[in-house]
């Protein structure tokens, strides 16, 4: 889950490393209490979950009430490639001399930690990379160890970081790590950390990935989840335990395991179809899970016929069979659907099935002979 | 032979009495496993259909000389599952549990590297590993599978393992060993091990491999195989057409900026001399050509 600006911030308040202050606004007259509170110039900055925020005019400098008043009327409700701005983040302008970048992540190759540091911050850093890659200085950490703060001294020094600014900034790193570690991080960025005139270190940006997989342990990131601007059939299949990402075409996927969820989209493209979603109703789904997905796929209009294609394993096809009979016995399914069932309990599944196939209930013997029997139908 | 397990493995459930654990393990045990015994806190001195449960993995290995792990417990518990198994004396870990946090994961992995070199992690979200008619370890349908070589098939896809499987068994073409290593950020065990261990496998002929969208092992496995890899080696990659920027259902399966795409990984195992097919029916026929071919 990617978070906002202002909600990387609170997250990093929360380990204790440095931010402007600041506060949100979803209104004209919110974004000028909170500037009068945190006192002029302010920053107003729109909150979207998109790069270049600045160069669509997202990130304006009010030096009075009647600058917020201008720059939070153009702001709010401004479409940044693709996404509206219905919040905005307002803080205290800074008085910045130097710029850097600061990031950890996981290196997956390497399988430890990865800290990128940079005494070029304030662009991408991807462009550094490649014009420059000498003038980023990478950190590998054993996730065993962990980063110290004699290591992050050290880093400060390599990656030329201005004098003045390493105490500051190691002891902020070491705190960074900590938020992405214990914070259960996938990504924490800062571009720019900053060296202010008056020589304080803070991070002016906030870039968070959270690790869903680590939800159940911090019960804080549920006001997160609540402003997670997403497809609400996405939003109701998350709810129902199934991973969904809707798409545009008209076959209606159902699979079990994301890598046969991916090689069934593949599939019916291969065969001349389109994919309506991808739908991966995960391990172990049992008959509930599999007719929440048979409705789930039968609201979205553009599908005009669903496929079905389990291979179980932890997941029991006579479960799968089961589901598909319930959905059919509790909504009118519009769709005809081909399904194509093996593995655990595929021999049962089946047979549940049998007395109930029709020319709208079809079944499969192979993948690829059920997705040419879907696509026939969704092309027909 | 086969890789990593035989006939021989001895064969621990760590969450033998859980809902999964039992219908699994005792399918494993069923299938020809030797599932000695099973693992779970307070339960110890119980039983599943004659299977002896133990309070703790050290207990367990004690009492029947098992070497091999069985994790399958709720994400909370899994890295201290794979770490008491470690600590308790096994040395073949197979985590099939899904779900587990990223840090959790590179924390187990590492300590694992740093205080038992002599361990191999399997998973974790991966379907196990079976090695037909000797051992199946994990929540593959033995049914699919088919004793006798000569192919070694390596996933990262759990269904998709599955799908290789029978694509190879409905075709007459036995396997050595079929390995899902899963697609989680973190795996124990990579393409690379696999392949190193097929390519050091007398009875291992030729090699599939399933891999899918995100991170960079199968462009890694590639540069291996054009160094050290004698035997052929069949590839599908799923993913060519799901979108950038959007996790496709495993936490590792996300196509980020240009990095990650299906596109690249294909061409990188083409450039290696793989024999890159388009779904999983077209790589079951090229390696049934293969074989025929041997």
């Amino acid at each position: 889950m990617d978070l906002f600006e202002y909600q990387g911030k609170q997250y990093f308040a929360r380990y204790g490393i440095a931010v402007s202050p600041g506060g949100v606004a979803d209104t004209v007259d919110d974004a000028l209490a909170v500037a009068e509170r945190v006192g002029y110039p302010v920053v107003v900055k729109a909150q979207v979950k998109v790069g270049g925020r600045g160069k669509a005019g997202g990130v304006k400098l009010a030096a009075n009430a009647d600058e917020v008043r201008t720059h939070a009327t153009s702001i709010l409700g401004l479409d940044i490639k693709g996404h509206v701005v219905h919040r905005l983040w307002l803080e205290r302008a800074s008085d910045i001399a130097r710029e850097y970048y600061a990031s950890f992540t996981l290196d997956r190759p390497n399988k430890v930690h990865l800290g990128m540091l940079s005494a070029q911050g304030g662009v991408e850093i991807e462009t550094v990379a490649q014009d420059d890659p000498d003038a980023i200085a990478m950190l590998s950490i054993d996730p065993v160890r962990g980063l110290d703060l004699a290591t992050a001294r050290r880093w400060v020094a390599e990656a030329g970081l201005d004098e003045e600014a390493r105490a500051q900034a190691a002891e902020l790193l070491v705190k960074l790590y900590e938020c992405y570690t214990k914070g259960d991080c996938d990504l924490t960025e800062i571009n720019p950390l900053i060296l202010t005139t008056a020589g304080t270190v803070h991070a002016l940006d906030a870039k968070v990935t959270l690790d869903e997989n680590a939800s159940y342990r911090h019960p804080e990131w549920e006001e997160f989840r609540a402003t997670e601007t997403e497809d609400p059939r996405e939003r109701r299949a998350k709810e129902k335990g199934l991973n969904y990402i809707g798409l545009d075409g008209t076959v209606g996927i159902i699979a079990n395991g994301a890598g046969l969820a991916m090689s069934t989209l593949d599939v019916v493209n291969q065969v001349g179809g389109t994919a309506a979603n991808f739908l991966d109703i995960g391990g172990g789904a049992n008959a509930d899970v599999m007719a929440a997905a048979l409705e789930l796929i039968n609201s979205d209009p553009k599908v005009t016929v669903i496929f079905v294609n389990v291979f179980g394993g932890i997941t029991r096809v006579d479960e799968v069979a089961a589901g598909v009979l319930e959905a059919l016995g509790r909504v009118t399914i519009t769709s005809p659907i081909v399904l194509r069932l093996d593995g655990t309990n595929a021999v049962e599944g089946r047979a549940l099935l049998a007395p109930h196939l029709s020319d709208t209930l079809i079944t499969e013997s192979t993948m690829l002979d059920a997705a040419r029997r879907a696509v026939a139908i969704a092309n027909a | 032979m086969s890789i990593f397990v035989d006939e021989n493995t001895k064969v621990i459930v760590q969450g033998l009495t859980g809902g999964q654990g039992r219908f699994h393990g005792l399918r494993n045990r069923a299938y020809g496993t030797q599932v000695v015994a099973g693992v779970t806190p307070g339960k110890g001195g119980t039983d599943v259909e004659g299977i002896p449960v133990y309070n703790t993995v050290r207990e367990a290995v004690d009492a029947t000389g098992a070497t091999a792990s069985f994790v399958v417990v709720p994400p909370p518990f899994a890295a201290g599952a794979i770490m008491e198994a470690a600590e308790g004396g096994i040395t073949f870990i197979v985590c099939i549990t899904e779900g587990i946090p990223a840090q959790d994961e590179a924390v187990t992995y590492n300590r694992l590297v740093e205080e038992f070199p002599g361990v191999r992690l399997l998973g974790p979200n991966c379907p196990g590993i079976i090695s037909p008619g000797k051992c199946n370890i994990g929540i593959t349908s033995g049914d699919i599978a088919l004793a006798g070589g000569p192919v070694g098939i390596v996933s990262r896809s759990g269904t998709l393992t599955y799908q290789a499987l029978y694509e190879l068994s409905v075709q007459g073409v036995g396997q050595t060993t079929c390995v899902g290593i899963g697609g989680d950020p973190v795996p124990g065990t990579n393409f690379i091990d696999c392949l190193s261990a097929f390519e050091a496998d007398p009875e291992t002929k030729a090699v599939m491999m399933i891999g899918e969208i995100g991170g960079s092992e199968e462009e890694r496995a590639a540069e291996w195989i054009t160094q050290h890899m004698t035997k052929p080696v069949v590839a599908y990659i799923a993913g060519v057409t799901a979108p950038p920027g959007r996790k496709m259902g495993h936490a590792g399966a996300i196509i980020s900026g240009s990095k990650g795409t299906a596109q690249a990984k294909m061409a990188a195992l083409s450039a290696a001399g793989v024999r890159v097919c388009q779904n999983p029916t077209e790589a079951g026929q090229a390696m049934v050509d293969i074989v025929a071919s041997l």
